[in-house]
């Protein structure tokens, strides 16, 4: 999926030659506490966005701190949804099934309308969110067990449609189980964290109430989303490093190859499907907290795919990629949306907004068309490598002598690994 | 070789043929007659929502108010304010859309004829679009919020994203009247700014329940639902009221966006009932009456105000003939009808008059000076006074004093 | 398995709730036995005819045209605005046009919805996943290509088409309907009603799968489509061209697409919406697994037990149920026998 080659003319012997590459080139080649010094203030950066108000960034017909709060759960979402889609190479159609368990999860327990409501019981309103998303993550990842364990000795194609199908079930069971989840009615009062009640804002920062642009609940949100961005990304990049990561690779490349030389397939891409599930669990924590109302229609098909859209778009493997991926998503129709003109021109923006899928549609086959890897594409690293490596990949860049470098080696790796796409050895792959 | 050659048969038949059809069959064109013998189908275009009767929550007639005082948005065209601005927010794109401009065509039209008649009080109509998702609406209240010269807003339109954002309105002391959520739940989240300008589901659902016990006489009836918030709420109130009239082994739920019936059309068709209730909208009530008419149930069909819409009549032909409709809105006066076509340019749709009347008690508490949000909201709460569809007047929590209910027939 | 375990989970949930969610309701299975099998007959012969356009491409090219229920929507609307063009309003009645021309007439739409569909497949091919095999690209790449073709098909007929059309065609809502067809009774079969309707789409269905496995199975054409569905690569060296094959497999899925399309709109003249197609793609999709997908007679054998057992499933769980009970089968079907039912693929069937 993540092939490289298809971009790289064949007579052009520097692959690593993008702007992008000299970029990851550089930061690679930066020492751990160089990378945290230049990567807090860019994330504090982002984080201050909406408070700074960018006259044109800002978006007109929605609040730029609740579209950034959107944005940081299908940043959650499209991580998650990378871990099976990216690193294990496993279609998943009905991601957004998890995304609604961890909803619902949170809203049955704490919702006054659910029969499971532990609020009026022995949680404070106040905790009961806090305590809920830990259950909502776990619930999720053992829905994503249920899920995997018999669908995941499908292969490809079966898979997505499986997880299509499954994504459906929990819906219609959502609006179905109408005595436990209220159906169509919806659950409503969801807690949401408390912290920070003042007079003007009794229920606290997080609460929705809080509507005070710049500093409402949406920035609030945003700023929850970002801290929890920040470390499942230090786990999935730790997990993928390991001997974990190397396996949902090797099963990406060639599962019967990696079947072969040993790695448990199976068991790999059951962890991968728990842990995207768990990621998708904990980013609809969020979204019930925030919305404080969960009805069985927010989690529909069209969603699964506009969550799909975020992560081919960004870049499937490369999990900075697919935040982006997950911003342009969000971002792009609420930039549109009420805005009459812009720059001076006179522009219909809610129409514009309209068309996302269209437009998302088009995106999707150009890009497969030419650039399949996505607008961020992920480089293949050679894992095992150490630091050191990358230090000498990029020397031997920036230097040009290539041959007789470690970069020699950093450049036709991917090359290599990347001719060998899934199934292209099969007869269902190869002959296309 | 061979390929081509058919190709070419293929066009060139069905190029014979769409010359031969062309020619002959413009026959149908001319308004409703059924072509040579559709004699007993030629009706169709004759049929519309006809008003009933008026009925109060226990199914008893009620005389119709008389709408010749209602308010006037232009008021006495003496008004002055400077810089206010009133918001609506609904589903003005999405599936959903079609209720979102109902409602905003209304409200525009009490802007423009107040705007006209006061040269003084130019009073801004802004909408925001929801999608009727709440996790947008979510997005979209702050932004309504902080603008501060909003003083009054109309909507939100649909039930989820009230309760999604009902909590902000309440912070910001910013009146939320609307003119469609209907789910009985919002008034009792104490949201002093709510006003419904119209009964909710239990008062619509109570009314036509007792009705068709009361006064059509059904002992049998199948509840047949749609997933949506609304819908779900009205067939457990009608349920409920039904008692013993209503047939569990009949009652069945489908979902929104359903266009085939066939199980459901068959549960009730052996069910034996003396009538079918749906709770739902057109979209889906109109294909199912079809699919029941068409598999030869002929019993009495029931349903309420996301049905009582013209499209309704238009979609189903014949198969609506004697549909009972109701809406706790009143039939949209004559007048109002020709003004809100030269508006919208279309006719005015369910919940229109509601946003009329709604906004332009909004105007005249603006015409009257006010100038602050919290007075806005005082000036609802106190108001007692007729508009074009019924009497506004509030009690504590928000729903109308007096509600009823109109009955409505396909005729 | 585990599917079951869920549905079990999901069971005793239940049980421990004790109410009406779920129905079980036999005595309503069983007295309405008849009259289901024959609905559930006919709409299955509608999922049969789409089921076989994902039959023969995932045959072919082992691909699932994920964009396939667009096409039928596309035939949907391209025997509407052949009705409209041959002076049909849309309008809530039926028209009463005399056994003989109405028959003509749906044969017209029919070729209409056909040409539309089987254009729009062939178009697709073209623009979408040409490109992606020249490319050699992965089998995932062509199925998110299908995904993105999809929105664009349906996104089209929501917003472009109406532009196009003047809003005669297209939008958000659904077209008003043409009916030419009022459905009656003809006879009576067991307690069931068999209306005119039902025999038209069961007999068309069945005519037009009859043709199909005819002409795969016995035309040269066929033996090119199945000689590549076998061995692509000793086929082309045979002389079989290759592109020529694949495009004329889409061109025989989209027409019977638009087949289908045609004769789903006589049972429900109120479904002409762009988003009509999508899960009926999906239950198609099911069916040809159930049958056994690349497999031709699968498909139909998958298409009518769908059919079938999704209103059996309705009137035994309760209409709410329809989907996941389609679902569900779906996924105990692969999970327990992943070949489906007849299980062959399209290059060994044997006439």
């Amino acid at each position: 999926m993540t092939t490289t080659t298809a971009s790289v003319p064949a007579g052009k012997n520097r692959p690593y030659s993008g702007t992008g590459d000299r970029l990851r080139l550089w930061w690679d080649a930066q020492a751990r506490p160089t990378q945290w010094l230049i990567g807090v203030p860019f994330i504090v950066f982002i984080a201050f966005l909406p408070v700074l108000r960018i006259p044109v960034l800002t978006t007109v017909g929605t609040d730029f701190g609740g579209v950034m709060a959107q944005f940081g759960m299908i940043a959650l979402v499209a991580i998650g949804l990378n871990v099976v889609v990216g690193s294990a190479g496993l279609l998943d159609l009905g991601y957004v099934g998890f995304y609604a368990i961890g909803a619902y999860t949170v809203a049955l327990l704490t919702s006054p309308d659910s029969p499971w409501n532990l609020t009026d019981q022995w949680l404070s309103q106040r905790w009961a969110w806090l305590f809920c998303v830990p259950i909502a993550i776990a619930i999720t990842a053992i829905s994503g067990l249920i899920l995997g364990s018999p669908t995941l000795r499908l292969r490809g194609d079966y898979l997505a449609i499986v997880t299509l199908g499954f994504g459906e079930i929990v819906r219609l069971l959502a609006d179905n189980l109408t005595t436990i989840t209220q159906g169509g009615r919806g659950l409503q009062g969801v807690a949401f964290p408390y912290f920070g009640g003042t007079d003007k804002n009794p229920d606290g920062v997080f609460s929705a109430g809080n509507s005070d642009a710049p500093w409402n609940s949406g920035l609030w949100w945003f700023w929850l989303s970002i801290v929890l961005i920040v470390i499942v990304l230090l786990v999935v990049g730790n997990l993928e490093r390991s001997r974990v990561g190397r396996a949902w690779i090797a099963i990406r490349e060639d599962e019967d190859a990696a079947e072969i030389m040993g790695v448990p397939t199976f068991k790999f891409k059951l962890w991968a499907f728990m842990i995207g599930a768990a990621i998708g669990g904990l980013s609809g924590a969020l979204y019930a907290g925030q919305v404080q109302f969960v009805v069985p229609t927010n989690f529909n098909v069209i969603n699964s795919m506009f969550f799909l859209c975020a992560v081919v778009l960004g870049g499937q493997g490369n999990k900075l990629g697919v935040i982006l991926g997950a911003f342009i998503i969000v971002y792009l129709p609420n930039f549109f949306q009420g805005r009459t003109s812009l720059f001076g021109i006179p522009i219909d923006g809610n129409d514009i907004a309209g068309y996302k899928y269209l437009f998302f549609g088009i995106a999707l086959i150009v890009l497969m068309i030419f650039r399949p890897q996505g607008l961020f594409p992920a480089r293949q690293k050679l894992l095992a490598y150490s630091r050191g490596l990358y230090q000498a990949a990029r020397r031997a860049a920036l230097g040009g002598d290539r041959a007789t470098s470690a970069a020699a080696v950093l450049a036709d790796g991917p090359a290599d690994a990347s001719s060998d796409v899934p199934g292209a050895g099969t007869k269902d792959g190869g002959d296309r | 070789m061979r390929r081509s050659l058919t190709t070419v048969a293929v066009a060139a038949a069905l190029a014979s043929t769409l010359v031969v059809a062309g020619c002959s069959s413009k026959d149908d064109s001319g308004g409703g007659g059924g072509g040579a013998t559709g004699g007993s189908t030629g009706g169709s275009s004759a049929l519309s929502i006809q008003p009933l009767v008026q009925i109060d929550n226990t199914g008893k007639e009620v005389a119709a108010s008389d709408a010749s005082g209602a308010a006037d948005p232009a008021g006495d065209g003496s008004a002055k304010c400077s810089d206010v601005s009133l918001a609506m927010a609904g589903a003005l794109t999405g599936g959903n859309a079609a209720l979102g401009l109902n409602i905003y065509n209304g409200a525009k039209l009490a802007v423009d004829e107040h705007n006209k008649a006061n040269a003084d009080c130019q009073v801004t109509l802004k909408k925001f679009d929801t999608e009727g998702d709440p996790q947008k609406a979510t997005q979209v209240a702050p932004t309504i919020v902080s603008d501060k010269t909003v003083l009054g807003l109309l909507g939100p339109a649909f039930s989820g994203e009230t309760k999604a954002t009902g909590g902000i309105f309440k912070q910001a002391g910013l009146l939320s009247a609307t003119a469609s959520a209907t789910n009985p739940g919002l008034t009792t989240n104490g949201w002093s700014n709510f006003f419904r300008g119209l009964g909710n589901d239990n008062s619509q659902g109570a009314a036509i329940a007792k009705y068709m016990t009361d006064t059509l006489g059904y002992k049998k009836v199948c509840v047949v639902a749609d997933n949506q918030d609304y819908s779900v709420g009205l067939a457990d109130v009608v349920t409920k009221t039904l008692g013993s009239a209503a047939d569990k082994d009949c009652a069945a739920s489908v979902k929104q966006g359903d266009t085939d019936f066939s199980a459901t059309v068959q549960i009730v068709k052996s069910a034996q009932a003396d009538a079918v209730y749906y709770a739902g909208y057109y979209q889906e009530a109109a294909p199912f009456v079809s699919q029941l008419r068409s598999s030869g149930v002929t019993l009495p069909f029931i349903s309420d105000d996301g049905t009582n819409d013209p499209e309704f009549v238009k979609q189903a032909g014949d198969a609506s003939k004697d549909a009972y409709l109701t809406c706790p809105c009143g039939p949209a006066p004559s007048d109002f009808a020709t003004k809100y076509q030269a508006s919208a340019g279309k006719a005015p749709g369910v919940y229109s008059v509601e946003a009329y009347d709604l906004v332009t008690i909004m105007l005249k508490a603006i015409d009257s000076g006010v100038t602050d949000r919290a007075d806005m909201v005082k000036f609802f709460a106190g108001y007692d006074g007729q508009g074009v569809a019924k009497h506004y007047k509030w009690d504590s929590s928000g729903e109308l004093a007096s509600t009823t209910t109109w009955v409505y027939q396909v005729k | 398995m585990s599917a079951v375990l869920l549905h079990e989970a999901v069971g005793s949930v239940h049980a421990a709730i004790a109410t009406d969610v779920i129905d079980f309701d036999s005595h309503r299975l069983f007295s309405n036995f008849w009259a289901l099998t024959v609905e559930g007959l006919s709409y299955g012969a509608i999922y049969a005819l789409v089921a076989v356009g994902y039959t023969l491409v995932y045959g072919v090219l082992r691909l699932i045209n994920f964009a396939h229920s667009e096409i039928f929507m596309l035939g949907m609307f391209g025997q509407y605005a052949v009705l409209w063009g041959m002076g049909f309003l849309p309008r809530g009645n039926a028209y009463d046009e005399g056994i003989a021309l109405t028959v003509m007439y749906i044969g017209i739409a029919m070729l209409g919805g056909m040409l539309v569909s089987g254009g729009a497949a062939v178009g697709l091919e073209r623009v979408a996943y040409r490109p992606l095999r020249k490319r050699g690209a992965p089998s995932l790449t062509f199925l998110i290509t299908a995904i993105g073709a999809s929105f664009v098909l349906q996104e089209f007929v929501h917003f472009v088409l109406p532009l196009l059309t003047d809003h005669k065609f297209g939008g958000l809502n659904a077209q008003q309907p043409i009916r030419l067809v009022q459905e009656t009774t003809v006879f009576t079969f067991f307690g069931a009603d068999v209306t005119n309707v039902d025999l038209v789409i069961v007999v068309a269905a069945l005519v037009l799968a009859f043709a199909v496995d005819r002409f795969v199975n016995a035309t040269k054409f066929g033996r090119g489509i199945r000689a590549v569905a076998q061995d692509p690569v000793t086929a082309t060296l045979m002389g079989v061209s290759r592109e020529r094959i694949i495009m004329l497999t889409f061109l025989v899925g989209g027409l019977l697409a638009g087949a289908a399309a045609t004769l789903y709109t006589l049972k429900i003249p109120n479904a002409v919406i762009y988003s009509g197609g999508f899960i009926l793609g999906i239950k198609a999709f099911a069916a040809a697994v159930l049958g056994g997908i690349g497999n031709l007679r699968g498909a139909l054998l998958g298409g009518l037990l769908l059919g079938v057992m999704e209103l059996y499933g309705q009137a035994y769980f309760g209409p709410q149920w329809r989907d996941v009970v389609a679902f569900v089968v779906l996924v105990l079907v692969l999970l327990v026998r992943p070949t489906g039912i007849l299980g062959e693929s399209l290059g060994r069937a044997r006439a």
